[in-house]
């Protein structure tokens, strides 16, 4: 199939719609605008259903509803629209129906900037709102893996009754780059005896996030958790690059990832011995993966849009057993690979590095 | 090839597009491209931008600051990339309105009076297109068939009309660069 020039917000928003999609709830904000303009030509175009809710508050409980009575839906948003949605959230993930959240983060804190950020790692990743839970968590660093990422979120929220997110940033929402898309098929769904589609000829399904009293709510909990181990036994994915004989491995991840790649190739063609390691699942973390890769390496490079948000589960990941360093920018800055490339540089010759 | 080009300019003058052309028909060649925009509150007056990269190559970081080629549009982009240009690489500078000339001898540049080649055409906003005229001929990083090609395909429907006043913007650029080379 050829290949055709797409945005990253309308790239994931077609493959949203191939996934087969039939609701989208959203509130516009850059830099992720396009993404919910895109769904307000193409759902309608095909009958399925588009609302632009008043906030995000209402737009995540619209997914909410839409979850429990068994539709395939997303919402897409930005970091401040992503903070509101919170609770709603909390309540999907308690009440164990699928969906989708986008989040094209952008710079923070507060009302920030448009620019592209990591800022909210740790927020995706560490569950976000209320209560013990996590999300899923992908994150892609082209626009190819953006829609393939998306299709697997509909999936995976799908199998685990769960919300999975894409963690996305301004720069793929923003840039243009050749796509394939597949081809539309009615999506493979698993049954939903727990959907609320009408009692008719049946015992009522009760679908809640309230357990008042009683060890009920334990209950649920375990459940999640247990749900969270599958996750974590099933799910972990992640990408690597010139790791053979790499002494200095950079770990990154989305568009930081992405420019890394470049930063380990310069290094090379330097003779500096660098290697890339780039988590796409961020959520579930390939803690042991990245371990196994440390144990061959000098050094790890942390390289985030944050102030050092993975670089935690860097940590954890390795036990603090080699220097782990980090850089990172934020605000909404995006540094070159340049400047990537003379921090690995200062780590390979420390003299050269400190004059 | 791999080459990561800077189009930047005042928005209005029609840098992004010029960018989306480039890319376009990057593609055609069967080259892997990606197109960036500066993107912000910015449609006329403020400064817009893209970074073009066109790669045989599978594309790592779409960002740079050591780009191969930039089109400067205006004095400010003048100013910001006229620096950070590639030693080997090009300078495309819209003289109409940038007075500054660049003091490098390490790239080429080359001045295209490009508001006043479009004022002649009739029109000064193929001002963009010159200046792609001129670097398609210069640097042959994309050929002036496929850019007409990727023209007729994403001109916008409303805009379909102005595809032979694109195309002629096109030659004049180019014009000017063959002036130049013969001397």
């Amino acid at each position: 199939m050829a290949k055709i020039l797409m945005k990253g917000n309308e790239a994931i928003a077609e493959a949203a719609i191939r996934a087969g999609c039939e609701a989208y709830f959203g509130y516009p904000i850059t830099p992720q605008t396009e993404l919910l303009e895109y769904m307000s030509r193409r759902m309608v175009e095909l009958g399925r259903v588009f609302l632009q809710a008043e906030s995000e508050l209402s737009a995540i409980n619209m997914v909410y509803g839409a979850a429990c009575a068994g539709a395939r839906v997303m919402t897409s948003t930005s970091s401040p629209g992503f903070s509101l949605m919170q609770e709603g959230i909390s309540y999907i993930v308690c009440s164990e129906v699928p969906a989708v959240v986008i989040n094209v983060m952008r710079g923070g804190p507060g009302l920030g900037n448009i620019q592209p950020s990591q800022g909210d790692y740790f927020q995706m990743t560490k569950g976000g709102g209320h209560g013990d839970y996590n999300v899923i968590v992908l994150a892609p660093a082209t626009l190819q893996e953006a829609i393939d990422l998306t299709i697997l979120a509909f999936d995976l929220a799908d199998k685990y009754r769960s919300v999975a997110t894409i963690i996305a940033d301004g720069m793929i929402g923003q840039i243009m780059e050749p796509v394939e898309l597949p081809e539309i098929e009615p999506p493979k769904r698993p049954e939903q005896p727990w959907a609320l589609t009408g009692a008719k000829g049946r015992e009522k399904n009760i679908i809640t996030s309230l357990y008042l009293g009683g060890p009920n709510l334990e209950k649920v909990n375990l459940r999640l958790q247990e749900t969270l181990e599958e996750i974590k036994a099933n799910e972990v994915r992640y990408a690597e690059y010139m790791l053979e004989g790499a002494e200095i491995v950079v770990v990154a991840y989305g568009t930081a990832g992405r420019i890394a790649q470049t930063v380990v190739q310069e290094a090379r063609e330097e003779g500096i011995p660098a290697g890339l390691f780039r988590p796409i699942t961020m959520f579930p973390f390939p803690y042991d993966r990245l371990d196994e890769v440390a144990k061959s390496v000098e050094h790890l490079l942390v390289f985030e849009l944050n102030a050092g948000q993975m670089l935690e589960d860097v940590r954890l990941a390795t036990r603090d057993r080699l220097p782990i360093h980090f850089y990172g920018k934020m605000g909404g800055v995006v540094p070159s690979p340049a400047e990537v490339l003379a921090q690995i540089k200062k780590i390979a010759s420390p003299q050269q590095g400190e004059r | 090839m791999h080459e990561q080009i800077i189009i930047s300019g005042f928005g209005g003058q029609g840098a992004l597009f010029a960018g989306q052309v480039l890319t376009y028909a990057g593609l055609k060649e069967g080259r892997n491209v990606t197109w960036l925009p500066s993107y912000g509150p910015e449609m006329r007056g403020g400064t817009a931008r893209c970074t073009v990269t066109l790669s045989d190559e599978p594309i790592g970081s779409p960002i740079t600051d050591s780009p191969t080629v930039v089109i400067a549009m205006n004095p400010p982009s003048m100013e910001m990339f006229e620096p950070r240009v590639k030693a080997g690489g090009f300078l495309f500078v819209n003289s109409s309105i940038v007075s500054t000339d660049s003091t490098r001898k390490d790239i080429t540049t080359i001045q295209v009076p490009a508001n006043d080649i479009a004022e002649e055409l009739g029109n000064e906003r193929m001002a963009n297109m010159v200046l792609l005229g001129a670097l398609i001929r210069a640097t042959g990083v994309i050929s002036m068939k496929s850019a007409i090609a990727a023209l007729e395909e994403n001109l916008p429907e409303r805009r379909r009309h102005l595809l032979p006043l694109n195309e002629e913007a096109l030659r004049r650029g180019a014009e000017v660069v063959e002036k130049v080379v013969r001397g």
